[in-house]
């Protein structure tokens, strides 16, 4: 409320006040204007808010993980408290690079003891820096969640102090949400490898997700560039999340009213480009990964430039192509049944996979021998190595196909587009015939050059 | 020809009603024609009138089923038809749904997809707005959905939003919950919503900052929030900005490493020092106060920082104690238009209190975040002397701490190895209680500017540096 001196403030002093408002009307105007006062601690509140808001989101956005998805079901109709999770997460917003904002991702803090080359926040960089106490993040994620621009807080931090202190107060954030205001939205935190199991464990009990970065594809990789890291602890620590995830689990089978224990599992995130990893190393570390922890997902991010840059790191940005490549692999090997090594197989000589088609269209070009397929009759693994059809594809063929012949443009209506797959499919009425083997089938079947690789 | 009723656009319920008595007096799809609310659209409309509910409930596939609850809440008209047609062949060949290349099924479910992407948009998309009333939190939000799906939608933000009481307006219906029940309402305009909400302002330095501007992707952008959904988006009000200047943010990030930024003149300096945040002290400040003086100049007086009238004037000592300063260089037959006068810090740093705003002084945090802009100025001006107006500004040109009453009058090195005078600032004349005491030691201030006339034109003498 604005305070009017003529009408005084309600407490029955209008004359004081209306004597104050005479001698600031004997002065020049400008900043002696007391309404404008009245608000000011409130304004500066506000504003900090904000400001280190800018601060500590643009210190996130190199994290590329901003999934809602995959953890139990919940809702707040029950409790009458806030939130909901309904297994899909929702992308609340598109940013202008093309990635879905669905969680407040955010830093709790961006100062930092360690010095990683290819991280902006490290301490011998010259960023402003800024801390937000947990109320405020948790003020910050309520006051958005109720207006519904997200789906829950992804809460990462540089370290400060310790890993253990750094740790508590993310662990407080989220107890904080769960404890105090019985919010029921999607909770991710980055765990710090080194602080204590008892604070993982809390972490665990309220976050859907936890996560550790694993930072680089080698640790010749991450020995260089983040000398204070080790892929042992990282590696320890990721291990020892996934026993308690696992025994969570068990525990919720028995008891179903055990706690939950991350229920939407753990994740990593590498550094793509900052490091000399190629695509094939970066392919089989992520398959041991998966293998060894159970992730749910690892996440690639390009090494973008970053402002105050390490002269360790290469100043070009590798292609955005490439990131996009990687998650293109990782599908293959998760949804499409392709072994790491065929995926390998699929890259260049040197290591890396082909930047202007898809990884699948390059291991379909150099196994020709395997193709055409019939589309009629081939089984479900060998259409899913068709390239051009995905996977929801090839179930509508395998149910449409027990009840008649497909013809090549039946399968046209049940994928984007025909012309990739055509040389690799025979249909009723179709046979690609010397197609498949003809030598200019790569320039044929790659797309026109035209959209993102302009930018890379 | 008979025509069927249903009570709304998304009446499936109706719809299957109607269905069980059509299939049981074996309606052909053609001859039926379908209405929604009770006026009649059609001239027979009245000539075989059937009432519901008719016929017992009829076995089809469960995904048949599905697939018509989200197709009847499509805008096509011809849905109903559509869905009727399917389910009398379906009645013909059980295994028809099977078939996903049949044309019919494909058009169908595709008309599914569209409904089922605006229901999931709506979830994403709608933006509440929060507003009191009689001491109570109110959440409210107007949305324009392209199909009809309010109804559908509504327990989604029940579940999710059991706790708070909101509205959701749409033009065709309103609904409200009150923490405890669903209530419909009629249909809204855009102004029954409420125009704003301060949080906004933060969600937006969100957007603004989550964006990384070295991948700029608008293409997925638009796939996945097209433009028609953004006019009741606070956030989408930034993306024309944030696209125009990615470019060159991106270009910046990168060249900042390569290249010191480069301004050559100090006007060209000034501009970018405008622009500066490398500590807070800028938000409250009026304006920037940048030096003032010739790019030749052989002084250069440093001070502390601006004051408040210096603050609103964007001009460094203007203010009383500029006023004493320019009578003292005056005596002391320094000419001030010769000389370039600058702050050791640009911003003015105060405390409020009451009315006024009381000077504050900088720490060693903000004097070295502002030293970066001292540094380029003198290496601009090349000054043959400079002089420190109080600790302050001695602090920062050295780098050490020096009592000014012990070292007053004595040259040091600054950073840059330029030599520095240090003095007292003309503040503290003003702050002296005993007239007797300022007169004295304003005539020592005197004399130290005397001196550093001197010292400079010993220095052009020796020919340190040509005069221009």
């Amino acid at each position: 409320m604005r305070f009017d001196p003529m009408l005084g403030g309600g407490s029955g002093d209008g004359k004081l006040l209306k004597a104050i408002w005479d001698e600031l009307n004997e002065k020049p105007a400008t900043y002696l204007d007391v309404p404008l006062f009245r608000t000011y601690m409130e304004r500066m509140t506000q504003l900090q808010i904000t400001e280190k808001l800018a601060i500590l989101a643009d210190a996130a956005k190199y994290d590329a993980s901003c999934a809602s998805s995959g953890t139990v079901k919940r809702s707040s109709s029950k409790t009458g408290g806030i939130g909901s999770t309904e297994g899909m997460g929702i992308c609340h917003a598109y940013a202008p690079d093309g990635r879905c904002i669905s969680l407040l991702k955010i830093l709790l803090t961006n100062s930092c003891i360690f010095d990683c080359h290819y991280c902006i926040n490290r301490k011998s960089s010259n960023v402003r820096r800024a801390k937000f106490t947990a109320k405020e993040v948790v003020d910050l994620a309520l006051n958005f969640y109720k207006r519904n621009y997200i789906e829950g807080l992804f809460l990462s931090s540089g370290i400060i102090k310790s890993s253990n202190y750094t740790m508590e107060q993310m662990v407080e954030v989220a107890r904080s949400l769960r404890e105090d205001h019985d919010f029921r939205g999607y909770i991710h935190l980055k765990t710090i490898p080194d602080a204590d199991p008892e604070l993982l464990e809390a972490a665990g009990r309220h976050a859907d997700r936890l996560s550790i970065n694993v930072e680089l594809p080698t640790r010749a990789g991450l020995a260089a560039l983040a000398p204070e890291k080790s892929q042992d602890r990282i590696e320890g620590a990721m291990g020892g999340l996934k026993t308690s995830i696992l025994d969570g689990k068990d525990a919720k089978k028995k008891y179903r009213s055990a706690p939950n224990f991350a229920p939407a599992g753990q994740s990593t995130q590498m550094i793509v480009g900052a490091d000399a990893a190629t695509d094939s190393d970066i392919v089989r570390r992520a398959n041991g990964l998966y293998d060894q922890f159970g992730l749910r997902r690892v996440y690639y991010s390009a090494f973008s430039p970053i402002p105050d840059a390490s002269a360790v790191l290469p100043m070009q940005r590798p292609p955005l192509m490439r990131e996009h490549r990687l998650y293109q692999s990782d599908w293959l090997m998760r949804f499409y049944g392709f072994a790491p090594q065929e995926v390998v197989d699929a890259a260049e000589p040197n290591g890396m996979l082909p930047l202007d088609i898809d990884p699948k269209l390059a291991w379909a070009l150099k196994h020709r021998a395997q193709f055409p397929v019939d589309v009629n009759s081939a089984p479900k693994a060998m259409l899913w190595r068709v390239p051009g059809l995905g996977t929801k594809a090839v179930q509508s063929i395998l149910r449409a196909r027990r009840w008649r012949r497909l013809r090549l443009e039946d399968v046209g209506r049940l994928t984007v587009s025909i012309t990739k797959i055509r040389p690799f499919l025979i249909a009723d009425g179709w046979s690609p015939g010397g197609l498949t083997d003809m030598e200019h089938l790569r320039a044929m079947v790659a797309p026109k050059v035209e959209q993102l690789e302009l930018f890379a | 020809m008979i025509t069927a009723r249903l009570s709304a656009e998304d009446d499936f319920d109706g719809w299957r009603d109607q269905c069980r008595g059509l299939l049981r007096i074996g309606a052909k799809p053609e001859d039926v024609i379908w209405q929604v609310g009770d006026t009649p659209t059609d001239l027979f409309a009245a000539t075989a009138k059937l009432s519901a509910p008719i016929g017992p409930a009829i076995g089809v596939p469960p995904e048949f089923v599905n697939l018509a609850r989200s197709v009847i809440c499509h805008t096509d008209p011809k849905r109903f038809g559509l869905l009727y047609g399917l389910l009398t062949d379906i009645k013909a060949r059980r295994r028809r749904m099977d078939d996903a290349a049949d044309p019919v099924l494909r058009n169908l479910h595709d008309m599914a997809k569209h409904v089922r992407r605006d229901i999931h948009k709506m979830r994403a998309f709608v933006r509440f707005r929060r507003v009191e009333q009689d001491g109570a939190e109110h959440y409210i939000a107007w949305f324009e959905p392209e199909h009809h799906i309010v109804r559908t939608n509504a327990a989604f933000f029940v579940r999710r939003f059991a706790g708070m009481q909101w509205s959701i307006l749409t033009p065709q219906i309103s609904v409200h919950w009150d923490r405890q029940t669903l209530h419909e309402g009629p249909a809204a305009r855009k102004e029954d919503a409420p125009s704003e909400d301060v949080i906004e302002d933060q969600w937006k330095t969100y957007y603004g900052s989550i964006f990384n501007p070295a991948r700029l992707k608008v293409k997925a952008m638009l796939k996945e929030m097209p433009k028609k959904y953004w006019h009741n988006m606070p956030e989408t009000a930034l993306v024309s900005e944030l696209i125009k200047s990615a470019r060159g943010r991106e270009v910046s990030m990168i060249e900042k490493e390569i290249v010191p930024i480069a301004a050559d003149t100090l006007a060209s300096l000034k501009s970018e020092a405008n622009r500066c945040r490398r500590c807070p002290l800028y938000a409250p400040a009026s304006q920037i106060v940048f030096g003032e003086g010739p790019e030749n100049a052989r002084i250069m007086f440093v001070g502390e920082q601006p004051g408040d009238q210096e603050d609103l004037a964007g001009l460094p000592f203007v203010g009383p104690a500029g006023q004493l300063f320019n009578a003292a260089l005056a005596e002391a037959g320094v000419d001030r238009a010769q000389a370039y006068v600058t702050n050791a810090v640009k911003h003015f740093k105060f405390k409020p209190q009451g009315k006024r705003r009381i000077h504050d002084k900088p720490n060693v945090g903000e004097i070295n975040h502002c030293r970066w802009w001292l540094k380029r100025e003198i290496d601009l001006v090349q000054p043959d002397l400079v002089v420190a107006l109080g600790a302050t500004a001695a602090r920062s040109l050295t780098g050490r701490n020096i009592p000014i009453t012990a070292n007053r009058g004595q040259v040091f090195e600054s950073i840059e190895g330029v030599p520095v005078l240090v003095t007292i600032h003309p503040s503290y004349l003003l702050r002296l209680p005993d007239a007797q005491l300022a007169e004295q030691e304003k005539a020592v201030f005197v004399e130290d500017l005397r001196q550093t006339k001197a010292m400079v034109e010993r220095a052009s003498a020796q020919g340190a540096r040509t005069p221009a």
